[in-house]
């Protein structure tokens, strides 16, 4: 709601309020203030003239040199190009130092050899539309007699003779009050937050035609839905002369940001800012019969609004309509087929009532939300159509834009009953923490136009306050008066004592975040949606599970339109960003969710997951595979979690089929991780090798250690053995070590792997592989004699199981 | 007898005073078993009980002194050389260390971690909830019937007609205030998600963190008194806090929450842009529609809520101009915190 400060002077006087001032204690009272504009601020130093002569330029065949009389003591010459020019004229003239909109600055100058003081202005380099200034042309000089204001005193400050000097203040309404949408409502607010007298006329009453006639003449009406429109007033005006409307009105309307039309649908526009009341004009000789009926469209019904847009309509949506056809959109917009037009003589106002949440719905629907429309689904005053029908036919009489017909048409089913509530001064004291008597209270809801009881007990509502039903509403509005800021901190809210504490799972994750920094990765965040075209970047097959994403039904775009269901795309990604702007050690990880869709109409389940990625160099022994498990083991230590299983995994697409595995704590699966398939790589310009692991949170949170449970530290001696086998390339050296761990029983301690080796001296499709193993029994010193038997019995396992011997 | 000793010992020490003397050769020479020294006391025997102790005397001060010389002399030897040694591995530590690999944790993270510590050390748990949400809790528990202008705000994306992406944190506190009879204390911080294009201060995704407190007697006062608390640990023991009215359907009375600008402490600033003070949350006293509908009776309990937006912390923390950096995860964003 833009806000003239010149309009708002007609109902309560401020001009004792510094502007800044003004906004911030409005914003304090709960009228919060976007921004104000002083207006016309930048024009400076322009004032009318009147042309005294005009005669061409010596040199130029387009320029031509004016003595213009300015009110100074002599006339000054000034050279122009406009051609509109004549001797007689009264214009604004940009004196010598003057400033006009958008920083310019006038100086006296030469134009080919001519002095001129100052410039002719036009309404554009004063800021202003043909809108603004009907009769003015675009490409010229402002002739001031051309716009009525020949008469304009010679000298003045042109901003006082185009009446362009006001502040607009711009303020931030919140949904509840739909009724500060208006001066009044405004005006109301800043007497309550300034203690000024408020000064709102009694309910206007226009001049009528006495000629006999009545309305009923004209018009009846009637309200099929009455639960959609709940109130329908109508007034007519005959002998009406479409003109443009008075400059004083037209800079009301400028200044709140509304641009100026004609008189009639001005004279909507300025009730509408005014009182806050929606109204709309229709020609009445556009309508078939004398007809009006409130009805909801028929399914299908076509309508062309005043914006010549066509809108095919559904039965929920309200219309206005004559015998035969819609002629407005309820609430929203009028229709193209009675719109007020230069020749129209006989005017139909309406200042109805109509269902907030169905204005809402067929604005929303058809893509217009009007300065109508944003009213009436706020919930207007349904006593308000009658002061506003009035206010428009008082001023067609003073703009003497045509004769109101005698009569009100006034359909109102149900008459609003204003609601009244008790005032608890205790309660309220209490429930804000403050301590205010009963009569400070009602004296704020009385300035407030509450109607308060002799005892000061009960309060009535004013009808456009609909947003006030409860103690909490009374308690805010006796706050924002006396100062939210005025409240006294306190902190019994500590008074039941409560545990401040994270859920074993939130420690956990916090911890493992912890670590995973530790380790050297960097943390990301990235977008929970995804495209769905990732999948096929990341080479899903078509009929993959993962392809099934809960869709966002109004995405923003395709690349934002389905929640992930797996975190890689993600991590690929950034870290492929991050490669292209050459940054080196890229190792990151995120913890976030994934979204798998379930059954239709319920919720989807969002299980935790961590994501690790890292660029790795070029190298073909595939490293970075062990450094990706080097992590998972890491991860697998922290969370206490021994006797998985890595099992090697080929039939996943995102994956090289040989360098990727699956992590398993008996038969659940932790983790999927490994090298990228090249041709993911490619997907996303990766020129080295790319390792990724997508691990399930749940899943390792509930497999972790529970209890930390002691272990006496060992008290006689381990021995160490160092053993080189030799196997074939593809015996998995993971047999070895389990092996020897099944084969030796408790008394193996460790066995750990420390050497591959591959070379001539082995064999062609062999390898040496290294284990130094810890033997160690718990209750005595072992002696070489046992360790020597445990080994030959671990030897043997090896040999006949699997062909494994010592290397020679 | 006593000559010789005296000759053993005039001799010892000059040889042990020679330049380069080789002390171990030395101590070898005259006190080893085969020593010079050790040969004349062997022949001890042969002494006559008055003269032998006054050699015995002789010759134990002799093999003190010669002792005393050696140990002297081997002592400084040792000192000069581990000396030598030592000045020969000198390094120069201006090489670089190791290189370490430190990872970084993401600012929202670290903030929202702070976030959790204030309240943790207020007694406030931390819940969860679902992010794709029923339009129930994320609306209508909320007072936010359909067809509520309130919506318009709030751009949502929806699933289905009554699924979609939670466009707020509060419906956790529906969730929390359904299934917990109060004393309530909860913070819940969560990603949320509004149909607004990524620019330098939108993104369709970010976060937020919500509070709820209900219990029996709880006013607007220790609203202010919370909030204040929080900001002053946040942003710093000076920080004061200013309640401007405002409009949220869930709460009555509600406030947008302002903190005096952290950068000027108030004076005005390119960071508060003139104002002395930066809009951080909104708050207000939980709706009695809103108890009523989560079966918590208005007329007994009340409590407050409060929810702040992480990333514009973030931001105002950490002086980050352009919200984009906190999604695109560039490691030279990441390493500066």
């Amino acid at each position: 709601m833009q806000l003239s400060m010149n309009w708002l002077a007609d109902f309560t006087d401020v001009s004792d309020i510094n502007i800044k001032d003004y906004c911030d204690r409005m914003t304090m009272t709960g009228s919060k203030v976007e921004t104000y504009e002083v207006l016309a601020e930048d024009i400076t130093g322009v004032v009318v003239g009147k042309i005294l002569s005009v005669v061409p330029h010596a040199n130029s065949d387009h320029l031509v040199i004016c003595q213009v009389e300015i009110g100074a003591e002599s006339p000054v010459q000034i050279v122009t190009g406009a051609s509109n020019v004549f001797a007689g004229a009264v214009v604004p003239v940009a004196t010598d130092g003057s400033n006009l909109p958008g920083g310019i600055k006038i100086k006296k100058g030469k134009l080919r050899g001519e002095v001129s003081c100052g410039m002719l202005c036009s309404i554009g380099e004063l800021g202003l539309t043909t809108h603004d200034m009907p009769g003015a042309i675009e490409d010229g000089i402002l002739i001031l007699n051309d716009v009525g204001l020949a008469d304009a005193p010679i000298g003045e400050d042109i901003r006082k003779v185009l009446m362009l000097s006001d502040t607009a203040v711009e303020f931030e309404i919140t949904s509840n009050r739909p009724d500060c949408l208006s001066v009044i409502g405004l005006a109301r607010e800043t007497a309550v937050s300034f203690g000024k007298p408020l000064n709102i006329p009694e309910a206007p009453k226009p001049a009528v035609r006495n000629d006999g006639e009545t309305i009923e003449k004209y018009l009846s009406v009637d309200i099929n839905n009455p639960t959609l429109c709940t109130r329908y007033s109508a007034r007519v005006v005959k002998n009406v002369k479409i003109a443009p409307s008075p400059l004083w009105l037209r800079m009301r309307l400028r200044a709140s940001g509304v641009r100026p039309i004609n008189n009639i649908v001005d004279i909507t526009n300025y009730v509408m800012l005014e009182y806050g009341q929606p109204m709309h004009a229709f020609d009445y000789k556009c309508l078939d019969g004398s007809h009006i009926i409130v009805r909801n469209a028929a399914e299908g019904e076509t309508f062309v609004s005043l914006d010549d847009q066509q809108h095919t309509l559904d039965a929920a949506s309200l219309v206005i309509a004559d015998e035969k056809k819609a002629v407005a959109l309820a609430g929203v917009m009028g229709g193209l087929n009675s719109e007020i037009t230069d020749e129209t003589v006989t005017v139909v106002f309406e200042s109805a009532m109509f269902h907030p949440g169905n204005v809402r719905v067929t604005a929303k629907k058809q893509g217009m939300r009007t300065e109508s429309s944003a009213r009436f689904e706020k919930g207007l005053d349904c006593e308000n159509t009658m002061p506003a029908l009035d206010r428009a036919c008082e001023l067609v009489a003073l703009l003497n834009a045509g004769e109101v017909v005698d009569g009100t048409i006034d359909v109102y089913p149900e008459k609003k009953v204003p609601f009244t509530m008790p005032l608890d001064a205790e309660k309220i004291n209490t429930f804000l923490g403050v301590n205010l008597t009963r009569e400070y209270m009602a004296d704020v809801f009385h300035s407030l136009d509450f109607a308060v009881s002799e005892d000061l007990c009960t309060l009535t509502v004013p009808t456009y306050r609909d947003d006030v039903r409860c103690m909490n509403d009374l308690a805010e509005e006796v706050l924002r008066i006396y100062g939210y800021n005025m409240i006294a901190s306190t902190l019994s809210a500590a008074a039941t004592p409560t545990v401040g504490a994270r859920t074993e799972r939130q420690n956990f994750d916090m911890h493992l975040r912890d670590m995973l920094c530790g380790m050297g990765l960097d943390e990301i965040e990235t977008f929970s949606f995804i495209s769905p075209s990732y999948y096929q970047k990341i080479r899903l097959a078509e009929t993959d599970v993962r392809r099934k994403s809960v869709v966002i039904s109004n995405p923003l775009g395709e690349d934002t339109s389905v929640m992930r269901t797996t975190m890689l795309p993600s991590m690929l990604k950034v870290l492929s960003d991050n490669t292209s702007v050459k940054n080196k050690n890229v190792a990151l990880f995120e913890m976030g969710k994934v979204y798998l869709p379930t059954k239709e109409g319920e919720l989807p389940e969002e299980p935790g997951r961590l994501s690790i990625g890292f660029v790795s160099e070029a190298d073909k022994t595939g490293s970075g595979f062990y450094r990706m498990k080097g992590y998972l083991e890491a991860i697998l230590y922290i969370a206490g979690i021994t006797d998985v299983d890595y099992v090697s995994c080929d039939s996943e697409p995102t994956f090289h089929p040989g360098r990727c595995a699956k992590l398993y704590k008996g038969d659940k699966e932790i983790a999927l991780f490994g090298e990228i398939h090249p041709a993911v790589a490619e997907n996303y310009n990766f020129v080295t090798p790319v390792y990724v692991c997508e691990l399930a949170m749940n899943t390792l949170f509930d497999v972790r250690r529970l209890m930390m449970d002691y272990k006496p530290l060992p008290k006689y001696p381990a021995l160490e053995r160092d053993f080189s086998f030799v196997c074939d390339e593809d015996t998995a050296v993971g047999t070895i070590a389990k092996e020897i761990k099944e084969c030796g029983g408790k008394v193996v301690e460790s066995a750990e792997l420390f050497d591959i080796y591959r070379g001539a001296q082995i064999g062609e499709g062999k390898k040496s592989v290294s284990y130094a193993v810890m033997l160690r029994a718990d209750d005595h010193t072992m002696t070489d004699e046992e360790a020597d038997a445990t080994v030959t019995k671990i030897l043997d396992k090896l040999a006949a199981a699997h062909g494994i011997t010592l290397r020679k | 007898m006593k000559d010789t000793l005296l000759k053993i010992k005039s001799e010892a020490l000059a040889a042990l005073s020679a330049e380069n003397a080789d002390i171990e050769a030395l101590r070898i020479k005259y006190l080893g078993k085969k020593g010079e020294l050790t040969a004349v006391l062997r022949g001890m025997g042969k002494l006559t009980p008055e003269e032998r102790p006054i050699i015995g005397q002789l010759a134990n001060d002799v093999r003190a002194e010669i002792e005393a010389e050696i140990e002297k002399m081997s002592s400084a030897a040792k000192t000069a050389a581990l000396e030598a040694k030592l000045k020969a591995e000198k390094l120069d530590v201006t090489v670089p260390g190791s290189k370490i690999p430190v990872g970084k944790c993401h600012p929202l993270a670290l903030v929202q971690r702070q976030l959790e510590e204030i309240f943790l050390g207020m007694g406030y748990s931390i819940a969860e909830g679902p992010e794709v949400e029923y339009d129930y809790y994320n609306f209508q528990a909320l007072n936010i019937p359909k067809d509520h202008p309130a919506r318009d705000t709030q751009d949502t994306f929806y699933i289905t007609e009554n699924i979609l992406l939670r466009s707020q944190t509060s419906p956790v506190q529906a969730r929390v205030m359904e299934n917990t009879q109060p004393p309530i204390k909860i913070i819940s911080p969560g990603r949320v998600y509004r149909s607004d294009a990524v620019d330098a201060t939108h993104s369709p995704l970010f976060h937020q963190c919500e509070g709820l407190v209900v219990d029996k007697g709880i006013t607007m006062g220790d609203l202010k008194g919370t909030l204040e608390m929080f900001a002053k640990t946040m942003f710093g023991e000076d920080t004061k806090i200013r309640f401007r009215p405002h409009h949220f359907p869930f709460t009555e009375p509600s406030a947008e929450v302002d903190v005096s600008c952290f950068a000027c402490g108030g004076k005005g600033c390119r960071l508060c842009k003139g104002e002395g003070w930066i809009e951080i949350l909104g708050a207000g006293m939980v709706h009695p529609n809103v108890l009523r509908m989560c079966n918590i009776d208005p007329e007994v309990y009340s409590g407050f809520a409060f929810g702040l937006g992480v990333e514009r912390i973030v931001m105002l923390k950490y002086h980050i101009d352009d919200m984009r950096h906190l999604y695109e995860n560039d490691i030279r964003f990441l390493h500066q915190f």
